[in-house]
Parts: C-alpha cells; structure tokens; sequence
C-alpha cells in the first residue's frame, strides 16, 4: 500500500485500515454464481478436463458438417476457396507448401472440440449443442483417418484418440539453438565484399493500389 | 511508471553528421535539386505575395470538430488491407501506415487491426469480467469495479503481431513498410496490474497458467504462464488517453509486454487459472513455428528484436537529392533498444542512428540518420540491439536455422533499394 493510499485510508476509514487483513483485499467485484462459470468456462484441454457429457457419431457428424459447416470449409473439407481446409495435409509438412490440418498437424483432438464449440459456425458461434460437437469432431477425425467410420466420440473415450502429429512440437528455444544471435560487437567496416540485388518485390509485386486489394485466387 | 520513465540519455547516441555518414558525398549537394515545389528561380512566390483565402476568412468554428480529425490533406495516411490475404474481411487483418508517421506513439485511429471474427460493438455497461478456476474465490467484475481499483497506472508498449512480415519469408513480395511491417503499433496504456486482481480472486498454490478469453464472437483463448501475468500484464480499458477503440477490444483487453500481439486477448471477459496450458486453436495451429524439420517451436512468446528503416521507403521515396533524414522504428521483447546500426551499401559498413525521443523498456523506439543523397543508388537496411545483447539477424541467417515456413516471427533484417530517382523498392540481397 503507497503512502499516499494509506494516508487516504486513514482518513476516510480511520479504525479500519489499521487492521492489516483489510489491505489484502479490496473487496471490489462479487463472487461468481456456479451457473455463471458454468455458462462461460466451456474450454476443454489435452487431458479431457472441461469436457461437457455427451456423445456423437461419425455417421451424425457427416449429416451435421454438410449442413453447418460444408459451405465454407467443402463437403470433404478440403475447403472452398480461401476458407480453411480441415481434412489432410498428412505428410506436407516438411515439403515447400505444407498443409496444417487438424488432421496432419494439430497435437490434440481436444483443440478440434474446443474451438467448435466456442467458435463456429463461423458468424453464429455457440449454436452447436454438445452433442452435435462431438459428432462433427469424429467426422472430423474419421475424415483425417485417425478414427473409424462406425466410431461414436464421447467424453468417456475422449482421451483414447491420438493425434499423429503430438510428437513433434517442442518449447521455444531459441536462447540454445539460436544463441547466435547475441552478438555484442557486430562488425561495422568493410563487412562483406558485395551486396547483389537477389529478388526484387516487384517481380511479384502483389501490393494493393490505393487500399484495393489484388485477387490472387 | 518507475523504469518507463527512463530517458535516452542512458544510451549512446553518437553525434552523426551528415558528412560523416556519406563521407565523399559532400559533393553531392551542390547538384542537389532545390525542394519539390514549383519555385522560378528569382520570381517572388505568389503563396507569399499574394494573400491567400485562409489569410483572408474565417476557419471552422470551435463547434465544427467536437471529435477532431486529421486534416484532409493527410487522407492518404489510413490503415489498408490485402483483400487476397483471408476468404473474410472480418477474420482478416489491415496495417499501420508507419511510413508515414513519426515518433514512438501511434495514433489511435491508425492502430492495425487483427480480429477472428469481426470486432464487436459491446456496451461497457453490459460488460463483465469473471475471475475463475484454480483461485480462492470466483470472481465477477463489471467495468466501474475495475475502474475503482488502487493501482492504476499507465505504461507505453509495443503490440506487434507475430504474423508481422510472415509474406516475406520466402523472399520479398510486399512493396511499402506497411504490408511488411505495419502489423504494429505503440500506444500509452491504462489500467491495472494484472496481479491485483488475481490477488483479489487469490491464485491457489497449483495455480499456473492464466487464460483470458474474450467476448467477441471468436471468443479468442491463449494460455500466459502465472510469472508474466504476475509480473507486467495489465488489464486495460484506455489507450493514448482516451477509452480502447473498439476494434482495440472496447471496453477491456489484456495487455502481455513484449509478447506476440496474438496473446493480448480484446474484449476481454475471462481469466481462468488452471495449472496446465490449455493447447487451444490459437497456439496449436496457430502461433506454432513450423521448421524446416517438419517440427514445430511452440510457446514462442517472445518479439525478438527488430527494426524497420520507415523513410524512405516504397510509400515514402526520396523526392530529392542533398540533405534527406533517414528514420525508422526499433523494438525489443526482451528489453530496451541500446543501439540501430544503418547502411546505405547493403550492410558492408554501418554507422550507428541517432535513437532520439523517449528510448523504453518494450517499447518501440525512433531513429534517425541525417543524410546528404548525391543521387547514387543505394540499399538501406537497419539492425536493432537490445540490452541483453540480441542483435537483429539478415532474412538468410533466420532462415538457415528456420527454413521458410514457420510464417511466424520474421524479424529478419529488412532491404531498401532507393533508385537514382528516389523511388525506393524492397529487394533481398546476398
Ligand atoms: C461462413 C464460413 C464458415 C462456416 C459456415 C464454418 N466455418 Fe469454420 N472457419 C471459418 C473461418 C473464417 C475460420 C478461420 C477463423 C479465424 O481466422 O480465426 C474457420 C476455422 C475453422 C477451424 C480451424 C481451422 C484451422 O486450421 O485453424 C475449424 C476446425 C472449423 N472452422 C470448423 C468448422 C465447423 C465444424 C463448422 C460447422 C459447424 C464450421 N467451421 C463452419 C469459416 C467457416
């Protein structure tokens, strides 16, 4: 507590603030009521937690992706135009355009529920009711061949699917594998021999006029 | 304030004349063309001899602006998007004219722009703030509470997206800083601690990640490890002075220092406590850094430093030879800016800019190069030091531990070429 709020607490509160336990808290805001943490916290992690009950089926998740989400995202997701593709990419990531699917990159299939249910469909977000949500995860699943046609997705099986991708993402370091980097005393003269132009924009120059954009489809 | 109050006086700021940056172009300047306006030589200017309608009229009355706006002669310095970028404009993103600003602040109303899924008009006093999760006691809060809470402060910091210059990493393809580095901006926040309230709900023992959430319809979630939110994030409801814009995150956002712009969730409603990170959408398949190996880094959190020459530039040539001030913007998440190093020749020898104006911790910092331009063509580039020692590396450096497919965190030093006319163009070189 500065000096200044402390004088002001003595002043209004006298008694009060002598008491230390009222330094602690402020006391502003009110306790959340279950119902409302219930409406709110929705999220879902790798381990299952904060998965709502419920379950869906492949067979029912087809039916329920054509009709909410096929128009932006194609009937295969494989998407239409820009919108982002859903299905496959397995084995593109190492090559010169890699496609990050839920299926060929995406860690845990916990993410694919979690951000349907917050998120789409896309302009009408939280429509789905949980059960529609797992069904469309195990399309979604059984598209990227990670689960069977016949398979019915549920909380209680949840946390037996397994991304192919999980292994290969790691934490930041670039203080070790990019320690190069930090370097007090770069070179100031004569510091390369030649600098030859390599690439210039213009040659694919898609830089938008006047604020209008290029369609590059 | 404390440390943001620091001055640039700490830093070396070496006196940087005109002649000893181009050395022999001393004589340059007497072939330099006189400034662009029509002028006859020896003829008396009809601007100046003859009285003009604002000399002569009245101007607006003080109740013609009651919100003021740039005058219309600056119409041209707006954000812009790339309509090929996203399939919509409301998950889409546009781009802070940097090359026609100055200082460190930036305008609210040129503040670039990212949101998922549109931004939302949301009343603030229909706005509410929940606390839950590993905490003593869930909390609720509506904006007057936040607002009554001790602690209040203001902090300058730089937000740039990780995505900044993520076109670029194949080679150069957007002509004018702002496309290749215009996803940034600076403002003065106000707000409080992060920490407060968190010691207000009260963080149990195994409590160790934070996720705020926000209310639009994206509902955008990213997990920040319980020491950063302890030690600088803030939730904030004003910027530069006044009340968050909306597509700022009107009426509340977090702020996270230093960390990639993706994190500091808008229209902020939730931070829910827990003690495992969550692995949602937006750092998993998003804000992961794919390399070359078919791997990923994740968690890469951190702005590294990086610099960008703002003048000249694509959108902002040279208009004449002799005396012409190069500037540009440097910035850190991991500290101060103690030093920018500028070239003309493509980086075979550099002279240190002049960091003038306020040089902050997180913040982006302003330089300058007083230059005298013979009309040769030259390849400008600058490279930014923090305090911990990170120097700005070349695209190729990056992209040798990288490869080019990571899209995020592309702070690799950018190429100008100005041409014998002045236009300037982004190139890469060897
Ligand atoms: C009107 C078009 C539209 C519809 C309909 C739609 N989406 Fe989307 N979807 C999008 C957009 C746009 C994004 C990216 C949003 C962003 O940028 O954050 C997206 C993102 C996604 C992603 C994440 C993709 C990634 O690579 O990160 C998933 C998964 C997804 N949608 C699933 C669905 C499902 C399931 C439905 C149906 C219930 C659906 N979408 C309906 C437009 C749509």
């Amino acid at each position: 507590m500065s000096k200044f709020r402390k004088v002001l607490a003595l002043a209004l509160f006298a008694g009060l603030a002598a008491s230390p336990a009222i330094a602690k808290k402020v006391g502003l805001g009110r306790e959340a009521l279950p119902e409302e943490v219930a409406a709110w916290d929705t999220d879902v992690r790798p381990d299952g937690a904060g998965l709502p009950p419920g379950k869906g089926s492949v067979k029912e998740g087809e039916a329920l992706f054509l009709e909410k989400c096929a128009s932006c995202h194609g009937e295969f997701g494989e998407a239409v135009g820009r919108w982002p593709v859903l299905v496959g990419g397995q084995g593109t990531l190492k090559g010169e355009s890699p496609e990050k699917t839920p299926g060929s990159y995406w860690p845990f299939a916990s993410t694919t529920f979690d951000y349907i249910k917050r998120a789409m469909p896309y302009g009408n977000a939280r429509s789905l009711s949980d059960d529609e949500v797992y069904a469309i995860t195990a399309f979604l699943l059984q598209m990227n061949g990670i689960v069977k046609d016949d398979f019915v997705l549920s909380k209680e099986n949840f946390t037996s699917v397994k991304m192919p991708n999980v292994g290969n993402f790691y934490d930041d370091d670039r203080e070790t594998t990019e320690k190069a980097f930090w370097n007090k005393n770069p070179c100031m003269k004569d510091c390369k021999k030649e600098a030859k132009v390599t690439g210039h924009a213009r040659v694919i120059d898609v830089t938008p006029e006047d604020g209008k954009g290029v369609k590059v489809e | 304030m404390s440390n943001h109050e620091k001055k640039g006086g700490q830093v070396p700021q070496p006196d940087l004349s005109r002649r000893r940056f181009l050395g022999a172009a001393g004589a340059g300047a007497a072939v330099a063309a006189s400034g662009g306006v029509a002028f006859a030589q020896g003829k008396p200017d009809p601007l100046i001899t003859e009285i003009q309608d604002w000399n002569r009229y009245l101007g607006d009355s003080v109740a013609a602006h009651p919100y003021g706006k740039p005058s219309k002669f600056e119409a041209h310095v707006v954000r812009r998007d790339v309509e090929w970028l996203t399939a919509s404009r409301e998950s889409s993103i546009n781009f802070t004219p940097i090359h026609a600003l100055d200082g460190i602040i930036t305008p609210n109303g040129v503040c670039f722009e990212r949101h998922h899924g549109g931004a939302p008009e949301i009343d603030p006093s229909k706005h509410r703030l929940m606390i839950n999760g590993l905490v003593d006691k869930p909390l609720v809060f509506t904006m007057e509470d936040l607002k009554r809470f001790p602690g209040r402060t203001n902090k300058i910091f730089f937000l740039e997206c990780a995505a900044n210059g993520g076109m670029e990493w194949k080679g150069a393809q957007l002509n004018g800083c702002q496309f290749t580095h215009g996803m940034i901006h600076n403002v003065m926040y106000t707000g409080i601690p992060l920490k407060v309230l968190l010691d207000e709900a009260g963080v149990k023992t195994n409590g160790k990640w934070v996720m705020p959430e926000g209310a639009d319809s994206a509902a955008m979630t990213r997990s920040i490890p319980i020491e950063k939110a302890m030690k600088d994030c803030m939730v904030v409801w004003a910027m530069n002075g006044e009340a968050l814009r909306q597509e700022q995150g009107y009426p509340l956002r977090i702020v996270v220092p230093g960390w990639e712009g993706n994190m500091w969730v808008k229209w902020l409603r939730r931070l829910e406590v827990g003690d495992q990170p969550w692995h949602h959408r937006e750092e998993t398949s998003k804000y992961t850094d794919l390399l070359a190996d078919g791997r990923a880094r994740r968690f890469t959190w951190i702005m590294d430093a990086k610099s960008i020459v703002t003048n000249p530039s694509p959108q902002a040539p040279l208009k004449s030879k002799g005396p012409n001030v190069l500037s540009g913007l440097a910035w850190s998440g991991r500290g101060t800016i103690t030093r920018v190093d500028v070239t003309i020749d493509g980086g075979k020898n550099w002279v240190a800019a002049r960091l003038d104006g306020p040089v902050l911790p997180l913040s982006l910092t302003r330089f300058y190069a007083d230059i005298e331009w013979d009309g040769r063509e030259m390849l400008i580039q600058s490279r930014a030091m923090d305090d911990t020692g990170y120097l700005q590396p070349t695209k190729d450096e990056l992209r040798k531990v990288r490869g080019v497919n990571s899209i995020y965190h592309n702070n690799g030093i950018q190429t100008w070429l100005v041409r014998a006319n002045g236009e300037t163009e982004n190139v890469e070189i060897s």
